[in-house]
């Protein structure tokens, strides 16, 4: 393996999203475990077959909401109440109603925030420049071409045997060699 | 001084004690004219005035209107020549005393007080004026004063604005000319000199009706070295006819001296003597002491009943009031005469609403014989007044609830005729002299004497005015004169009360005073004003030889003792009732055109005021202008419509004026108010409003019949403050039968306001202070004259807006007065209410306002906070009371520096986008707690006043602290007639009002047989 | 692109299989041959013909003379708006027609009414999402783009609206030597927050679903400079499974954040009238009164913008009639709740048995505003019933001017509330009318203007329909049919 230290992995191309199923499908059979796919639009059932499922986007919305919504209520309870009390309208200073809205409102705000932040920070964008960009034909990923990528990380990474399983297992258009 | 006021204005009325005196710095060798020629070398001279006239953004009418760049910096120029000129506003260079204060501690911050007095139409008002580090800036009424008790109304207040008027002439001008000063007094030694010879035979002398002592002893002197020379008076709204009248029916002129206190029945004949009268703040506080509900276990009200052509404050107060045309009046005096026994009964019966109103007032007056009071007014004829004068005294009502004086002017005379002859010598030429001491006569005189081109005829004419104005025009001399806050003089009240006429500070513009020319033509050029007067007064004042003490004591009083006119004897000549040959005369079936004194701007005079000019007219609402007031039958025929033009058209002359629509004007008479539409005011009054002296004929000075009214097709939006005059049938103004205020019925709304604890929240006790600020205004006795109003402007630097602003509804003033109509559009009841800010404990202003520029101070007031308020105006929104005031362009006159020095320093002006409302004069209410603290003692009941309560003449204005159960307000919020206005809103109003008390049924039988059940 | 990938093998790699290309072709067009086109997407379309399509509108320069038109004129509109608000802030405004009683006039009129329209987007990204409408994605993109532009004009009035605009930020919460907060007790500071919050929510929203359009775009740049920008704009997304599943779980959350908050925001609007004690304002049923109005509102100005615009782009096969007709109908069942609105508060009125509410709507029908009154229900409830009729729905002219009458309606019904409830209300002696003056007119006119120049920009340089998410709908319909 050290000897492909060199290369990122070998990536192959594919023109439905079917043939790109097909392919993980199969990619997983032959024991390949560092795989990832690249294409134009979700592809149902592919994170099942690379077998990875879940997010922590939930987790960290849940934090912000509640951070955000605790900021509400106390800027507001303290800042009328304790910071600089006033005599408004002969309203009590602890007139809990009337801070629910802005209670609510800060919620949403943190928990965006937080939905937000967790897609760059989880997807690790921005990332301007990525091996899998020299692909010829890469370009056309954001439009109707499929990609399976099998990392040169894979304990059972051999350069010659992946291309030999893309051109041979699966149905791919096109089979490159990324170099880091 | 707060104390002090506390002491004369608290209802507890302790006495005044003793007043410490203190003198002005005095610098004998400078007098104040040198200071002002150099000060004209300084800034110029003529060029200077003449482009800074153009060029100051002055007078409403201005503001809000871009200021380019430019001109923005012309103003800033002529703002730092001018800076010289406020820098000469201090006390003047002679002793005056002020009223109050301790002299060991005075403190630059701590204003003084001078009593002086005011003329108008000659007859002198006891006034106290604020003066700030010299600044004359607040006018108040003079307790001490018998004409005014403490009290002040709009003319007088406003006075102070008069003073600081740019517009103001500047310069003695000769041909239009600007001249220096001693070229004048050459012009006139000149012109002595050239009538010495013949006596003065051409010589003529035009006034006002004087009553200044020292005045009239000059124009003596004048006599004596020209005794052929001939001496006019002439006021546009003259007293002749009472005068005449006392003539006819007792013998000798007089004055009657009403004591309304007295009276339980009170009949007023087309007079509207809370308002027409010189002594109106006497009368009006005496009226309403016959009102006091708000005294505990008062039941004795006095009964009104008024017949006049035109709705007016008096009539407002009325229990019976009868619509009639003013040429009908002599007719139901000599009807209502007859019914009592007196004089020929007129040929003509009265029938329907007349004949009711006629037997009640029959029934009244016998049943109240020396306790009732017939009045007349000064636009009815001799022979009424007569008739009136001889019912009084058949009624023994004379010496009871009225008593006879000397007329109090020096030389009372038939105006009318008076000028009749002047203006006939003048087109014979033998006048070929005239000297024309202010009043404006050119503007004011009968429009078919034409005195203005007859002046023309005249080879020297000098006229001495506070303006250029239109008789300036017609005259060769234009002489500035002084304010009379400016210069020292004396003037009498309508009874003769006299009072010096202090002087708070050097004239602003180098004005002479009145008695300085007399003395130049007295050939003593160099005689200063103040040496006159006091030279006068120093043989007058001296039976005990002290004279310094009585000169004194008579300035620091206001009023000098012992010099009201003697009474007369009331049966002296009595009951020689004339025969009437015109008691038959009727309005007929045309229109009939009545003159009226503007309520807001009197003859003219105030034209160029724009605190008067935007003070909303009774009823009407309407600023800046005089519709012709139709009645809605009148409206009707005629096809027009509020604002809608018509012409007028008598003798040849026409006016095209558009209307006002008002309830309770007699069905075919139209009401012109008098002053407007001024051709040379000034800036701001120029071509306000519609001139209607055109109209005003010598036949017909008060009422003309049978003029021809046609419609216009021009239309003219008038700017009013208040545009719907129905109740709505809603709850906000209450009133309480007589019958069920003495069984001590509450005045209930249509829903209990609701108890403390009635919220979400439960009460929150935030208000912590010791003292919880409240005020009361009582409906019964509140007549809608609009002096507090006026009060609080001058008190709050509140800005004018102008007439554009205010038809657009961004009036300022931080009290209004409403106006409501109930009932019959041909005769209505009419409401009025003061509405100042609540300071709701619960105030719905504060709760929305984002940035707590509103909130609530510890002593329960509503504050608002100037430097924090972004301009939301969701407060305004929120308020029931719509109380709030927005400054939606920049209002305040920041650009002209005089317009400045009128300022109170003790209130913030504020700027463009902010909101302002009443704050129950917080300045006040601080520096009574200064006070208060600096003696180590609490604040006294009474010792705080907000300008509104301490300037109302009916006293329906009570402040104090509503935390303290003994104090004066506290017990007025626990009677049966105390309410909230919106109080189901649960706003908590500090602000509450005393349900006006009605009787059952109008007119009222009997008012005085009512048994306290 | 890159360097060049180096190396034999690749090139092997590409020699083992020659002419895949034309073979790729072919059996595309086979498979769409066999099955009838999806009825969200019509015509023959493939993802690369649909890309191309939309991808076009944006990266090829000629663009049709109405845009040039349009354009053009909504920027001299903008430009009339700015010179009034120059004035505005030289004078003060003073130069409105607003007085006492009626303090807020046009300015709170057109925030209500222009904050109402921006909910149009939300509602369809993240509600209509959370359904799973599928029609949604092809007119998501334009009308979370239009909520932005709305949700700016709208936040512009309340600060031109300030006597001293320029102290507009002591509205904020913020540590300051006055050691003042806020008071957090009034409705306007809850306005600060939601109407800030909804614009921040927005537009992450917005940029999040635009960033796989914006990558595509960077691949199918002709010219570097264009590559450039989208590049940085693409932030260098490249669709790779792990992206995919967090975007569409980020995505999900904030279309679930989004759902309350949108109804929130028109909720607080509303509190502004309905916590003031003015009759009229003082109501119970405003909050979701105005967010019915609001939605009202919202699809209607889409279907203003979309009826044109897919007509002058072509865009027919992808914005169908079939969207149209959703649309509509979701304004008719928003508009009878509005109608429903307007009935209840007379109801309430009645109810409470307190004159002064009751004469407040008595006012409104028979005071001295009431044409505008009678002409609102026209335009706002009467015409609006001809979306009954599928004849209507679907006939894009007819549902244009159907549209048109209900936001001008909709401007007319806060116009009714703010001005004809405050003009007449507890002390008549207050009683006083509202003229709008020339400024008013032309700040009205003017923000219009801003938006519609905004919108036009927008489907200049951004791709006006969701391209990733039309291609999803295509993948799906396929996987249905096949």
């Amino acid at each position: 393996m050290k000897g492909f230290s060199g290369i990122y992995g070998v990536m192959g191309e594919f023109n439905s999203e079917g043939a790109l199923r097909e392919a993980a499908r199969s990619a997983r059979e032959h024991r390949y475990e560092q795989l990832d796919a690249f294409s134009p639009l979700p592809v149902e059932g592919l994170d099942e077959i690379l077998g990875r499922t879940g997010s922590w986007a939930p987790a960290w919305v849940l934090t912000g909401g509640v951070i955000g919504g605790l900021t509400g209520y106390f800027l507001q309870f303290w800042g009328v109440g304790i910071n600089y009390p006033f005599n408004v309208g002969g309203r009590p200073l602890d007139s809990w109603p009337l801070f629910i809205p802005i209670t609510f409102e800060l919620t949403i705000l943190g928990g965006a925030v937080a939905a937000v932040l967790s897609l760059f920070v989880l997807n690790g964008l921005p990332q301007l420049h990525h091996p899998v960009f020299a692909v010829p034909g890469f370009e056309r990923v954001t439009t109707d071409a499929f990609f399976l990528c099998i990392l040169s990380t894979d304990p059972g990474f051999d350069p010659l045997l992946v291309r030999r399983f893309f051109m041979q297992e699966t149905g791919a258009v096109a089979v490159t060699e990324m170099r880091r | 001084m707060t104390d002090r006021k506390a002491k004369t204005n608290s209802p507890s009325g302790e006495p005044r004690p003793a007043l410490p005196i203190v003198e002005a710095a005095v610098s004998p060798e400078a007098s104040s004219r040198p200071l002002w020629r150099s000060l004209d070398e300084l800034t110029g001279s003529e060029e200077f005035w003449v482009w800074a006239r153009r060029e100051f953004p002055h007078g409403a009418a201005e503001f809000g209107d871009g200021v380019g760049r430019r001109e923005f910096l012309r103003v800033m120029g002529a703002a730092l020549a001018m800076a010289g000129l406020a820098g000469c506003a201090r006390p003047p260079q002679t002793k005056i005393v002020p009223y109050v204060d301790q002299p060991e501690n005075i403190k630059a911050d701590r204003p003084l007080q001078f009593a002086t007095a005011m003329a108008l139409g000659g007859f002198g008002t006891g006034l106290l004026v604020r003066s700030n580090e010299g600044r004359p800036t607040k006018i108040e009424g003079n307790p001490s004063h018998p004409a005014s008790l403490g009290a002040a109304g709009p003319f007088e207040q406003a006075a102070v604005l008069q003073l600081y008027d740019p517009d103001r002439s500047r310069t003695v001008l000769h041909d239009g000319n600007i001249e220096p000063h001693g070229a004048m007094l050459e012009a006139v030694l000149e012109e002595v000199e050239r009538h010495r010879p013949e006596q003065g035979r051409h010589f003529r002398l035009l006034t006002g009706s004087v009553t200044s002592p020292a005045l009239a002893a000059q124009i003596e002197a004048l006599r004596a070295t020209l005794p052929a020379m001939k001496w006019h008076q002439w006021e546009p709204i003259s007293r002749w006819s009472i005068h005449q009248g006392a003539q006819l029916a007792l013998g000798q002129l007089a004055e009657p001296d009403y004591r309304l206190e007295n009276a339980d029945v009170i009949v007023s004949l087309d007079y509207d003597f809370l308002f027409l009268a010189p002594d109106r703040l006497r009368l009006t506080k005496a009226f309403t002491s016959r009102r006091r509900f708000d005294q505990v276990g008062f039941l004795q009200p006095n009964a009104l009943l008024v017949a006049e052509p035109t709705l007016t404050i008096t009539g407002s107060m009325a229990q019976a009031r009868l619509p009639m045309a003013a040429a009908d009046m002599k007719w139901l005096a000599w009807t209502l005469g007859a019914q009592l026994g007196l004089g020929p009964s007129p040929a003509r019966k009265a029938e329907g609403g007349v004949r009711l109103w006629l037997d009640t007032a029959t029934a009244a007056l016998r049943e109240h014989r020396g306790r009732s009071l017939v009045l007349v007014g000064p636009g009815q004829d001799a022979e009424t007044h007569a008739l009136v004068h001889a019912l009084n005294q058949a009624l023994g009502n004379a010496g009871q609830t009225v008593v006879y004086r000397q007329p109090a002017a020096a030389q009372p005379v038939d105006h009318l005729a008076s000028m009749a002859e002047l203006v006939h010598d003048l087109e014979s030429n033998a006048a070929d002299g005239i000297v024309i001491l202010g009043g404006n006569p050119v503007f004011t005189a009968p429009a078919d004497f034409r005195l203005g081109e007859k002046l023309g005829r005249a080879r020297f004419s000098l006229y001495l005015g506070l303006y250029e104005d239109e008789t300036t025009a017609c005259c060769r001399w234009h002489v500035p004169e002084q304010h009379f806050l400016e210069g020292w003089s004396d003037v009498r009240a309508v009874h003769g009360e006299t009072s010096i006429v202090q002087p708070l500070i050097a004239p602003l513009y180098g004005g002479v005073s009145v008695h300085e020319l007399m003395a130049a033509f007295l050939s003593q050029p160099a005689a200063q004003a103040h040496e006159i007067v006091r030279e006068f007064w120093r043989q007058r004042l001296v039976p005990d030889g002290d004279f310094e003490k009585r000169w004194r004591q008579a300035l620091s009083d206001g009023v000098i003792a012992d010099t009201a006119t003697p009474e007369l004897g009331t049966s002296t000549g009595g009951g020689s009732l004339p025969g009437s040959a015109r008691s038959e005369e009727t309005a007929g079936q045309g229109y009939e055109v009545v003159f009226a004194p503007d309520p807001t701007i009197w003859d003219g005079q105030f034209a160029n005021n724009a605190w008067l000019q935007e003070l909303p007219k009774p009823f009407s609402k309407v600023t800046w202008g005089n519709p012709a007031i139709v009645s809605p039958a009148a409206a009707q025929e005629l096809r027009v419509q509020n604002g809608d033009a018509i012409r007028i058209r008598h003798q040849g002359a026409e006016v095209e004026i558009p209307v006002w629509i008002q309830p309770g004007q007699a069905a075919r008479t139209i009401t012109l108010y008098l002053g407007n539409g001024r051709s040379r005011a000034g800036r701001v009054g120029d071509g306000v409003g519609v001139n209607t002296y055109r109209l005003r004929p010598s036949s017909g000075l008060w009422f003309c019949r049978d003029v021809e009214v046609t419609r216009s097709d021009r239309h003219a939006e008038l700017a009013q403050t208040h545009l719907h005059h129905s109740l709505e049938g809603r709850d906000f103004f209450r009133v309480l039968p007589l019958t069920a205020f003495a069984q001590g019925k509450r005045a209930e709304g249509r829903e209990p306001d609701p108890e403390q604890n009635q919220t979400l929240y439960g009460p929150a006790s935030l208000n912590t202070a010791a003292y919880q600020w409240g005020m009361v205004i009582n409906l019964t006795s509140c007549i809608g004259c609009s002096a507090c109003v006026l009060a609080c402007q001058a008190e709050n630097n509140i800005p004018s807006v102008g007439a554009r602003e205010v038809s657009r509804g961004r009036e300022m003033h931080w009290i209004r007065v409403d106006h409501y109509f109930e009932g019959d559009p041909a005769n209505p009841q009419v409401y009025q209410q003061p509405v100042p800010c609540m300071h709701c404990e619960n105030a719905p202003c504060e709760l929305v306002c984002p940035v707590e520029a509103t909130l609530h101070s510890a002593d329960g007031l509503n504050q608002q906070v100037y430097n924090r308020c972004v301009g939301t105006r969701y407060c305004s929104n929120n308020c029931p009371y719509k109380v709030r005031r927005f400054n939606f362009l920049q209002y305040a006159d920041t650009a002209t520096p005089s317009a400045q020095l009128v300022w109170n320093p003790q209130v913030t002006v504020r700027s463009r986008g902010v909101m302002e409302k009443c704050t129950y004069c917080v300045q006040r209410i601080r520096t009574a707690q200064i006070q208060a603290q600096e003696e180590n003692r609490p604040i006294r009941d009474g010792e705080v006043i907000p300008a509104c309560a301490q300037a109302c003449p009916a006293d329906a204005i009570s402040f104090g602290n509503v935390a303290d159960p003994k104090s004066h307000v506290s017990r007025l919020k626990t009677l049966a007639s105390n309410y909230s206005m919106l109080g189901d809103l649960n706003t908590r109003p500090r602000t509450t009002y005393l349900a006006r008390v009605e009787w059952d049924a109008n007119p009222p039988a009997s008012p005085c047989q009512r048994d306290t059940a | 692109m890159g360097r060049k990938p180096a190396g034999l093998a690749l090139s092997t790699g590409h020699r083992m299989i020659p002419g895949t290309a034309q073979s790729k072709e072919e059996t595309r067009a086979r498979a769409e041959r066999a099955e009838e086109p999806p009825r969200l997407v019509q015509g023959v379309a493939t993802f690369r013909s649909i890309t191309e399509q939309i991808s076009g509108i944006v990266l090829n320069r000629r663009h049709p003379r109405s845009w040039w038109i349009g354009f053009g004129l909504a920027f001299l509109l903008t430009m009339g708006l700015f010179y009034a608000i120059s004035v505005l802030l030289a004078v003060g405004v003073g130069i409105w027609g607003i007085n006492i009683p009626v303090a807020w006039g046009f300015a709170i009129t057109n925030f209500v009414w222009w904050i109402g329209i921006g909910h149009a987007g939300t509602l369809i990204s993240a509600i209509l999402l959370l359904l799973l409408q599928k029609w949604r994605n092809s007119i998501n993109r334009l009308a979370e783009a239009m909520t932005l532009f709305a949700v700016a004009c709208a936040g512009m009035f309340p600060l031109l609206h300030l006597g001293r605009p320029w102290a507009f930020f002591w509205l904020l919460p913020y540590p300051n030597g006055m050691e003042l907060w806020p008071q957090f007790r009034s409705a306007l500071v809850w306005d600060v927050f939601a109407v800030s919050t909804y614009l921040t929510v927005s537009i992450f929203f917005w940029y999040t679903g635009l960033v796989p359009d914006v990558a595509t775009l960077r691949d199918r740049a002709k010219n570097r400079f264009t590559r450039l920008i989208f590049g940085f704009m693409a932030l260098g997304w490249r669709g790779s499974a792990k992206h995919w599943r967090n975007y569409e779980s980020a995505y999900l959350l904030m279309a679930g954040l989004s759902t309350p908050l949108v109804l929130s925001v028109h909720s607080v609007v509303s509190f502004d009238f309905a916590t003031a004690i003015v009759p009229g304002w003082h109501s119970t049923i405003f909050p979701p009164y105005f967010v019915a109005g609001a939605v009202y509102s919202g699809f209607a100005m889409v279907l203003n913008i979309i009826i044109p615009l897919r007509k002058w782009y072509r865009l027919e096969n992808v914005v169908t009639e079939q969207h149209l007709d959703h649309m509509a109908k979701v304004m008719l069942a928003t508009g009878l709740l509005l109608a429903y609105g307007y009935i209840f508060e007379i109801f309430f009125a009645w109810y409470s048995g307190d004159p002064t509410e009751q004469y407040s709507v008595v006012n409104r029908a028979t005071g001295p505003y009431a044409p505008l009154f009678w002409l609102l229900l026209l335009v706002n409830v009467v015409l609006p019933q001809s979306l009954w009729w599928r004849s209507v729905r679907t006939r894009p002219v007819l549902l244009f001017f159907a549209a048109l009458s209900v936001n001008v309606g909709m401007w007319m019904e806060r116009f009714v509330i703010v001005v004809v409830s405050l003009n007449r209300d507890y002390l008549p002696s207050s009683w006083r009318m509202f003229t709008p003056t020339g400024w008013d007119w032309l700040t009205l006119v003017g923000s219009l203007g801003l938006f519609f120049a905004l919108v036009f920009l927008f489907v200049r340089f951004l791709p006006m329909v969701t391209m990733f998410e039309v291609r999803d709908l295509l993948a799906k319909e396929k996987g249905k049919s096949s």
